[in-house]
């Protein structure tokens, strides 16, 4: 299985761990991959919020280079997934500005963009039953004891019919069998698909402040010990507006890319180097729970 | 004494414009409210998800273009998705923020806005962003420079900001992508 890999910003920076861990897995599990050469910014918030014909040009122009390199495309980023998702549903749609878009990709990159290829979210690769049996074959150390509520966000499931891959777009399960698949406890909670203001973290930090407080002290009192995620924003919005930086009240929890646990569960490489670089440190709690992290 | 109420009467130019801008069939909204009951961020909003459609319908323009709920919604899209009548109410608050940037409109406060700007601004020059410059032109800009000063140190300290930026080699694809999206606006 070979796919055409796009990090997205993120990955390179402030979620690096989710990039190196996402790697690690894929060569662990024989998923073939190659970086999208010259990719650029898929635009994020800022480019749908302020500019429709940059929301759409953006994210279409890595789908007109992916499409030269072949191979579908594979996205760790939520963000990143859902706006190339919605460039190639947009491109599809036949809305009236898609000849338009096209002609000007062909002007700009001497080539355009023919739907020819599929974006997929890793968290749809790996939940595939098949890459579930690969996984589960893999298991070096089951996280037992683990008690981990899955976190969706926005990103991964809205709007449910561009981007969602989950049969129920307000109870999405994929998550959830994975960290049962590699032998956590998987906390049930009704918080799962609540928006962190991810987009709003730098600009309204006090605002954001109340939703991720709410999201991590509903999984706590749900009885998790930590939360996983699959979207590189929700990721650093979660860990770093928590009391330790001054986000309010109550006890800190760790949270976890799904790659990182995967990762974990399968004795993937560069284990600690991942974990390293989070801001609430989930070493102690998987030390407690006599869980190895791997060099 | 009966007090006689003040009649509004609809404006359909502003809702036409609106519609055709958004692509959102905004007229359908016979006021349900399940988006503003399922909105994150609706505390923190001087109109609700819903009376913004309402106020499209009646051609508030002026009203919205200067209103904090466009520039606080998340954009989670959650509104979208609950609405009985297929109307993206975000993205309706997109077209919102694209006009009233077009307009120019003063608001009181444009700290988002002001990061839009940067972001986008980092992404013109390197192709992608480069966040401890669009950080600190955003900081520049708005004079919030202590604010998240203890975290911004810890992820310099965990290399989640990078000090170079990573720059694509065909910059100039997009820099026309931008010139032609300046061109349409």
């Amino acid at each position: 299985m070979k796919f055409t890999y796009y990090p997205g910003c993120s990955l390179h920076s402030t979620a690096e761990e989710y990039n190196a861990s996402s790697e690690a897995v894929f060569r662990k599990i024989g998923i073939e991959t190659e970086e999208l050469s010259d990719w650029n910014c898929c635009g994020a918030t800022s480019a749908h919020s302020t500019n429709d014909y940059l929301a759409h040009a953006l994210p279409l122009r890595n789908l007109v280079l992916a499409e030269k390199q072949g191979n579908d495309v594979l996205v760790p980023c939520a963000a990143c997934y859902n706006l190339l998702k919605s460039a190639d549903h947009h491109m599809r749609s036949g809305a009236d500005d898609c000849e338009k878009l096209n002609k000007d990709m062909q002007e700009i990159m001497g080539a355009n963009y023919q739907g020819n290829i599929q974006v997929k979210h890793v968290v749809d690769i790996f939940s595939e039953p098949a890459m579930m049996g690969k996984i589960s074959e893999l298991i070096s150390q089951p996280l037992t004891g683990l008690k981990v509520a899955p976190y969706y966000g926005c990103l991964l499931t809205r709007p449910a019919d561009v981007v969602a891959y989950e049969d129920n777009p307000e109870q999405p399960m994929k998550l959830d069998k994975l960290v049962d698949g590699i032998g956590a406890d998987c906390i049930r909670w009704s918080y799962k698909t609540d928006c962190c203001g991810g987009s709003l973290s730098i600009s309204q930090p006090d605002l954001v402040l109340q939703l991720t407080r709410k999201i991590v002290e509903a999984a706590q009192y749900a009885g998790a010990d930590a939360i996983v995620t699959a979207c590189p924003l929700c990721q650093t919005n979660l860990d770093s507006r928590q009391p330790k930086f001054g986000g309010g009240e109550g006890s800190t929890i760790p949270i976890f890319f799904i790659t990182e646990l995967i990762g974990l569960a399968i004795g993937a490489e560069g284990s600690s180097n991942w974990l390293k670089k989070h801001l609430v440190d989930p070493v102690p709690l998987l030390r407690s729970l006599n869980l190895s992290v791997a060099s | 004494m009966v007090v006689q109420e003040k009649c509004i009467e609809p404006s359909f130019s502003f809702l036409k414009q609106l519609e055709e801008r958004s692509g959102q069939p905004v007229s359908r909204c016979y006021q349900c409210k399940k988006c503003t009951g399922g909105c994150p961020m609706s505390f923190a909003m001087d109109f609700y998800p819903n009376q913004v459609i309402r106020q499209v319908q009646l051609g508030g323009k002026a009203k919205l273009l200067s209103s904090r709920t466009i520039w606080v919604c998340a954009c989670c899209k959650t509104c979208k998705d609950r609405c009985p009548n297929d109307i993206d109410t975000s993205a309706v608050m997109d077209a919102l923020k694209e006009m009233a940037k077009e307009e120019k409109v003063v608001l009181g406060d444009n700290l988002v806005p002001v990061f839009h700007d940067s972001f986008l601004s980092s992404i013109e020059r390197y192709g992608r962003v480069y966040e401890a410059g669009m950080l600190a032109g955003y900081k520049l800009k708005t004079k919030t420079y202590t604010q998240d000063m203890q975290l911004g140190i810890e992820m310099f300290k965990k290399r989640k900001l990078k000090i170079l930026p990573e720059k694509i080699n065909q910059v100039k694809e997009i820099k026309q992508i931008f010139d032609k999206a300046k061109e349409k606006s």
